[in-house]
C-alpha cells in the first residue's frame, strides 16, 4: 500500500469502501504524520486520538455489516477549533475558553460524524479567527509547511498547513474576510467560501455573524466538492440558512474536471489586478488566465469600482458585530475565570476575565466595534459601512449580468515571513484585500492553486453569484486540471 | 426625608401630571422565544435551558413563529399597524442573568406601532395612545444568598437561574397620557387592568402580576399648566393593579413636594414599595447606559404575510369593551349599576355565575354583596376570594330549590369563602337545611298560633302584615331552618286566611 497519507479523499474512501484498506488504518497513518512532523507545524491545537481511532472502528463496522457508506466515510478531517464539538476541547484560538468542552455538537460536525468522516482533532487558528497569519493564535502560530519561516496564512492557518504537511486529506475552515481562501492559496491548497447561508453557523463560534461563513479546504477541487455536498445545506437551527438544496458541486468538478470551459465568460476585476499584486503572484495569474481561455473560456475585464471601499467597511462590520458577539465570554458561565476570590465585584471579576483572556488583536477590535455602535456614531460608522456593502453587493450583481464567474488573484502576495506584519494590523489587513468583497457580498469564493512565485504557491479566486456555488467549482476543476496541483517539499 | 407631604388637591390644582406606562407581558407560548426550551413555571434552577438560552459560544436563535403570532394579535388588539418588515435588534450591556450580555429585544423596527386603547374612567371614555408593541427575551434570574437582605450587598453567593432566560416578552409602549388631572392615578390603573383583559381575552398569557407575567413600570412627571413637560421618573417594580394607582400618586405627591421646594427632579429609576406604598431612587438615568443597539444579524427580518395578518385580525375574539356592552345588555343594567359591576371586578365573575346556571340578577347580588363585602375586609381581590362561580351557581340553585332560605344562604357562603367545602356540603355538615317537613313546621305553626292569640285574631281580622310576627316567632322555634315564603303561606292556611 502508498502512503495512504498522500492520497486524496476521494482515494481513500473508495479503498475503504472496497476493503483494500481500514478507516483505522488511515486513521493511524495521519495520526503517526501528526506525530512525526506537527511539532515542527503546529496545525493542531489538540488531537483527539481516541474518538478518532473510535470513530474509524464505528465505520469498519458497519461496512462489515454490509451497510452503505457515504461518499466520505473514513476519510480523516481536521476541523478549524472555531467549531464547538461535542466533548472535544473548543478554544477558538483564544485563552478565554481554555479548557471549554461543549456540550454540543456544530451542525457541520454533526454531519461530518454521520457522513462517517474521522475527526483527527482541532486545528490552530488567529484568536476568535481575527488575523491573516494564524500569529494571533493564543497558543502559539503555526508554520507553513512550504517554508516554516512563513504564514500559513489565516485565521485558518492550522487547516491549512494540516492539508499540505499531509497531516489530514481534508479541513474544515471558516471564512469571515478570506480566512478560508488566503491561507488555501499560500499553503497551494484548495479552500472554499460557500455563499453565506449554504452551510450552517450553528456552533460556530461567532466572530462577525452576518459574514462567517465555514467551508470545505482540501487538497484538490474535487474533493473540496465531496466535503461541500456533506456539510452543505438547510439548518433549521441557523436562521440564516438558507431553505435550499446545496448546488450540485461535485458534478460542476467533475464537469470542470474535463477541461473544457466553452461557452463560460469569466471577468477579471480589474481593480485587483493593478499595482497592489506582487509580479510573480501576477505572473502566475496571467498565465492561469491565458489556460481558462485556452480552455474555451471568454475572459474580459469588469470594473468593480466599490470593491476599493471593502476593507474599510468590512473593518467596521466586522469589529461592530465581534464587540457584541464576544461579549459573552465573562467568565460566568463557562471557559477562564480571572480574580474571583471572594473579594472581588461581578464586574472586577469580568474585567479581569476579559482583560486576561483575550488578545491584543481581539481587544482592538472589540474596541473599535464598541466604538462604532455607539450613540453618535453609530450613523456615521455601522450605518455607512452597511451602504457601502450594499453598493458592493450591486456591483457583484451588475458583473455578473456580464459574467458567469470573476476571477482575481487570490492574495496580493505570497506567504510572508512570521513577525513581518504583527506590528503593522494595516499591513496584516490587506492580506484580505482581494477575499474580503465576497463575504460582504454574500457570494461564494474559491482559492484554487495557480502557480508559484519564488517557489512558493500563488492561489487564483473564482467568484460566483450567490447559490451558484456549482459555477466557481466548474472553473476552479478547470484550472487544476490545466496546471495541477503542487506538492510542498518534504518536512 | 423628613418634609411633610402636600395634599393630592392641592398638588393636581397647580399642577399637571403627564405619565406614560410600559408594560412587559411574559407570552404562554409551550417553548422559548429563541430555542425549544419549555417555559413552564416552577422547574428546577437551570433545568429549562439549553445551548441557546445558556448562550454558549456557537449557538444560534430561531425566532418562535407562536410568539409572533401572539404579539401581532395583540398589536392588532390594540388597534396598531402591524410592520409589513421589521427587524430584532441587539441592546448591548453587561449584566449576568443575561446569558449572551446583549438582549434580543427589538429598537427603531417595532412590530406593531400606533395603536390606542379606550379605556372607561369615571363614566368618561379616555382614549390611551399606544407607540409600540414589540418582542424581546427574558433574562434569568439572580439570587444572591449568605446575606441578611437577599441583596447583593452583604451575600456570599450569587446563583443565576436561567430557566427564566429566552422566554417571550412583549412590551407594550404608552405614548404621554396629558390632560387627566386629578384622574392620572385612576387612569393608569384602568389602562393596565384593560389591557390585561385584552391580552386575557386573547388567551395569549395568564397576566398575573403577582406571578410577574405582567409588569408595569410608570412614567410620571409635573408641569405647571402651560409649560413644558417636566423631567419624568420610571418607577419600577409595581405588581398589582392597586400599586399602579398607588405609584403615580406617590410619585405626584413626591415631585411637587420637591418642586414646591424650589428643587429640580432628577430623571431616574425609581422603586415602588407595596408595604409603604412610595417609592426610592434607583440609578440615575443621566449617566444612561449606552445599549450600542444594532439590527440583530443571526435573525432575518420578520415580514409577516399581509393576508396572514388579515386572518387573525378576522379571527381575534370579541374585546372586553365589546363583550361587555353586550353583557350590560343582557342583564338589563344601567349605566350606573355596569359600573359598580366593573369597580367590584366582578364581570368576568357574574359572567361565569351566570353560566353555570344563574339568573344575572341572583349572580350580581351575591358578587357585588356579601362576597365584595368580605373581598373588601380581608384586602382581596374579588376573584381571590375562594368562592368559584360554580359554587356560587349552586348556593342560588339551593335557594331556588326551597333548600335554603336567604339568611342560613349566607351562613353557607361564608364556609364556601372559609374552604369548608361546597354549598352542598357545608348545608349538610352544619346541619343547615330549610324544614320542609310539613308535620313538624305545622306543629311549630300551631304552636305559635296557640301562643300569639291576638295576633292570629289581627290576622283573621283581615291585618294580614301582622303575619310577620308569627313568621318570625316561628324561625325563632326552628332556628330559621324554615323558607320564609313557604312559612308564611302556611300560617295563612292554618288560620283560613286568603294571603
Amino acid at each position: 500500500m502508498s502512503d495512504l497519507t498522500r492520497m486524496t479523499a476521494t482515494e481513500i474512501a473508495s479503498l475503504v469502501a472496497g476493503g483494500e484498506t481500514s478507516a483505522v488504518e488511515v486513521t493511524q497513518a495521519h495520526l503517526d504524520r501528526i506525530a512525526a512532523v506537527d511539532d515542527r507545524v503546529h496545525a493542531f491545537l489538540h488531537v483527539d486520538t481516541d474518538g478518532a481511532l473510535a470513530a474509524a472502528r464505528a465505520v469498519d463496522e458497519r461496512r462489515a455489516a454490509g451497510e452503505e457508506l457515504g461518499p466520505l466515510a473514513g476519510v480523516p478531517v481536521a476541523v478549524k477549533d472555531v467549531l464547538a464539538t461535542r466533548g472535544v476541547p473548543t478554544t477558538v484560538g483564544s485563552k478565554i475558553l481554555e479548557g471549554w468542552r461543549p456540550p454540543y455538537d456544530a451542525t457541520i460536525v454533526q454531519r461530518l460524524r454521520e457522513a462517517g468522516t474521522v475527526m483527527l482533532g482541532k486545528t490552530n487558528m488567529d484568536e476568535f479567527a481575527m488575523g491573516s497569519s494564524t500569529e494571533y493564535s493564543a497558543y502559539g502560530p503555526t508554520h507553513n509547511p512550504w517554508d516554516l519561516s512563513r504564514i500559513p496564512g489565516g485565521s485558518g492557518g492550522g487547516s491549512a498547513a494540516a492539508l499540505a504537511a499531509y497531516e489530514a486529506p481534508l479541513a474544515i475552515g471558516s471564512d469571515t474576510g478570506g480566512s478560508i481562501r488566503q491561507p488555501g492559496a499560500v499553503t497551494g491548497t484548495v479552500g472554499a467560501k460557500p455563499t453565506y447561508g449554504g452551510t450552517s453557523r450553528y456552533g460556530l463560534v461567532a466572530f462577525s455573524s452576518s459574514l462567517d461563513t465555514p467551508g470545505p479546504c482540501a487538497r484538490n477541487v474535487l474533493d473540496a466538492a465531496l466535503l461541500h455536498q456533506v456539510i452543505g445545506g438547510h439548518d433549521p437551527r441557523d436562521s440564516t440558512s438558507i431553505p435550499q438544496p446545496v448546488p450540485d458541486v461535485v458534478a460542476a468538478a467533475k464537469l470542470g474536471a474535463t477541461g473544457d470551459l466553452t461557452g463560460v465568460r469569466l471577468g477579471i476585476v480589474s481593480e485587483f489586478v493593478g499595482e497592489g499584486a506582487e509580479p510573480g503572484v501576477m505572473a502566475a495569474f496571467r498565465e492561469s488566465v491565458d489556460a481558462l481561455t485556452k480552455m474555451g473560456a471568454e475572459v474580459v475585464e469588469v470594473s468593480c469600482p466599490t470593491f476599493a471601499y471593502a476593507l474599510p467597511a468590512y473593518y467596521l462590520i466586522a469589529p461592530s458585530e465581534c464587540s457584541s458577539n464576544l461579549a459573552r465570554f465573562d467568565g460566568v458561565r463557562f471557559g477562564l475565570r480571572v480574580g474571583d476570590d471572594g473579594n472581588r465585584s461581578l464586574e472586577e471579576v469580568m474585567s479581569l476575565t476579559r482583560e486576561a483572556g483575550f488578545g491584543p488583536e481581539v481587544k482592538r477590535r472589540i474596541m473599535i466595534g464598541t466604538y462604532a455602535l455607539s450613540s453618535g456614531y453609530y450613523d456615521a460608522y455601522y450605518g455607512q459601512a452597511q451602504k457601502v456593502r450594499t453598493l458592493i453587493t450591486r456591483d457583484f450583481t451588475a458583473a455578473f449580468e456580464r459574467v458567469d464567474a470573476l476571477i482575481s488573484p487570490t492574495t496580493p502576495s505570497v506567504a510572508f515571513s512570521m513577525g513581518a506584519r504583527t506590528a503593522d494590523p494595516y499591513q496584516m489587513y490587506l492580506a484580505d484585500l482581494y477575499t474580503i468583497p465576497t463575504n460582504l457580498y454574500g457570494g461564494p469564493g474559491i482559492s484554487v492553486p495557480c502557480g508559484l512565485s519564488e517557489g512558493l504557491p500563488v492561489g487564483l479566486q473564482v467568484m460566483a453569484p450567490t447559490m451558484a456555488d456549482d459555477r466557481m467549482y466548474r472553473v476552479a476543476a478547470a484550472l487544476e486540471s490545466a496546471v495541477g496541483t503542487f506538492t510542498p517539499p518534504a518536512l | 426625608m423628613t418634609t411633610t407631604l402636600p395634599a393630592y388637591d392641592e398638588v393636581v390644582a397647580r399642577y399637571e401630571p403627564v405619565i406614560g406606562l410600559e408594560t412587559h407581558v411574559e407570552l404562554g407560548t409551550n417553548t422559548k422565544m429563541f430555542c425549544g426550551c419549555p417555559t413552564d413555571f416552577g422547574g428546577e434552577p437551570n433545568t429549562r435551558v439549553c445551548p441557546v438560552c445558556l448562550g454558549l459560544p456557537g449557538s444560534l436563535p430561531v425566532a418562535n413563529k407562536a410568539a409572533i403570532e401572539a404579539i401581532i394579535r395583540i398589536g392588532l388588539a390594540l388597534n396598531c399597524s402591524i410592520a409589513e418588515w421589521c427587524r430584532f435588534a441587539r441592546k448591548n450591556y453587561f449584566y449576568p442573568d443575561m446569558p449572551k450580555n446583549f438582549q434580543i429585544s427589538q429598537y427603531d423596527e417595532p412590530i406593531c406601532v400606533d395603536g390606542y386603547l379606550d379605556v372607561e374612567v369615571g363614566g368618561e371614555t379616555v382614549r390611551i395612545e399606544i407607540e409600540r408593541v414589540h418582542l424581546e427575551e427574558d433574562t434569568g434570574k439572580t439570587l444572591h444568598v449568605g446575606g441578611a437582605t437577599g441583596r447583593i450587598h452583604g451575600a456570599t453567593e450569587s446563583l443565576v437561574d436561567y430557566n427564566r432566560a429566552g422566554i417571550p416578552l412583549v412590551e407594550i409602549v404608552t405614548k404621554p397620557i396629558t390632560g387627566t388631572g386629578a384622574l392620572a392615578p385612576d387612569v393608569a390603573k384602568a389602562y393596565v387592568a384593560e389591557l390585561r383583559d385584552v391580552i386575557r381575552t386573547l388567551g395569549v398569557s395568564d397576566v398575573r402580576m403577582e406571578e410577574g407575567s405582567l409588569r408595569c413600570d410608570v412614567n410620571t412627571s409635573l408641569n405647571l399648566p402651560g409649560q413644558e413637560w417636566g423631567t419624568r421618573t420610571e418607577t419600577k417594580n409595581v405588581n398589582s393593579l392597586r400599586s399602579v394607582e398607588r405609584a403615580v400618586r406617590s410619585e405626584m405627591l413626591r415631585q411637587a413636594s420637591v418642586l414646591d421646594a424650589g428643587g429640580r427632579i432628577t430623571q431616574e429609576t425609581r422603586h415602588f414599595h407595596e408595604d409603604t406604598g412610595d417609592t426610592t431612587p434607583g440609578r440615575s438615568k443621566e449617566t444612561a447606559t449606552d445599549y450600542r443597539y444594532f439590527p440583530e444579524p443571526d435573525l432575518v427580518p420578520i415580514a409577516p404575510d399581509p393576508a396572514w395578518v388579515a386572518e387573525l385580525k378576522a379571527a381575534l375574539p370579541e374585546l372586553p369593551r365589546v363583550h361587555r356592552r353586550r353583557l350590560q345588555e343582557q342583564w338589563g343594567l344601567s349605566d350606573l349599576d355596569m359600573q359598580s359591576v366593573l369597580n367590584a371586578g366582578a364581570v368576568e365573575l357574574i359572567e361565569a355565575t351566570v353560566a353555570a346556571g344563574t339568573t344575572p340578577a341572583a349572580a350580581r347580588k351575591w358578587w357585588l354583596g356579601e362576597l365584595s363585602r368580605r373581598a373588601n375586609e380581608s384586602g382581596v381581590e374579588l376573584a381571590q376570594i375562594g368562592a368559584t362561580p360554580t359554587q356560587v351557581a349552586e348556593l342560588q340553585g339551593l335557594v331556588d330549590a326551597g333548600k335554603l332560605n336567604d339568611k342560613m344562604a349566607r351562613t353557607v357562603l361564608e364556609g364556601v369563602v372559609d374552604g369548608e367545602g361546597s354549598p352542598t356540603e357545608i348545608m349538610t355538615s352544619r346541619g343547615l337545611e330549610v324544614v320542609s317537613d310539613t308535620g313538624a313546621l305545622t306543629a311549630a305553626v300551631d304552636e305559635a298560633i296557640a301562643a300569639n292569640p291576638g295576633i292570629a285574631d289581627k290576622i283573621r281580622s283581615g291585618k294580614v302584615a301582622a303575619v310577620g310576627a308569627l313568621v318570625g316567632a316561628v324561625m325563632k322555634t326552628t332556628r330559621g331552618q324554615a323558607d320564609a315564603k313557604t312559612l308564611r303561606e302556611l300560617i295563612l292556611e292554618r288560620l283560613g286566611v286568603q294571603g
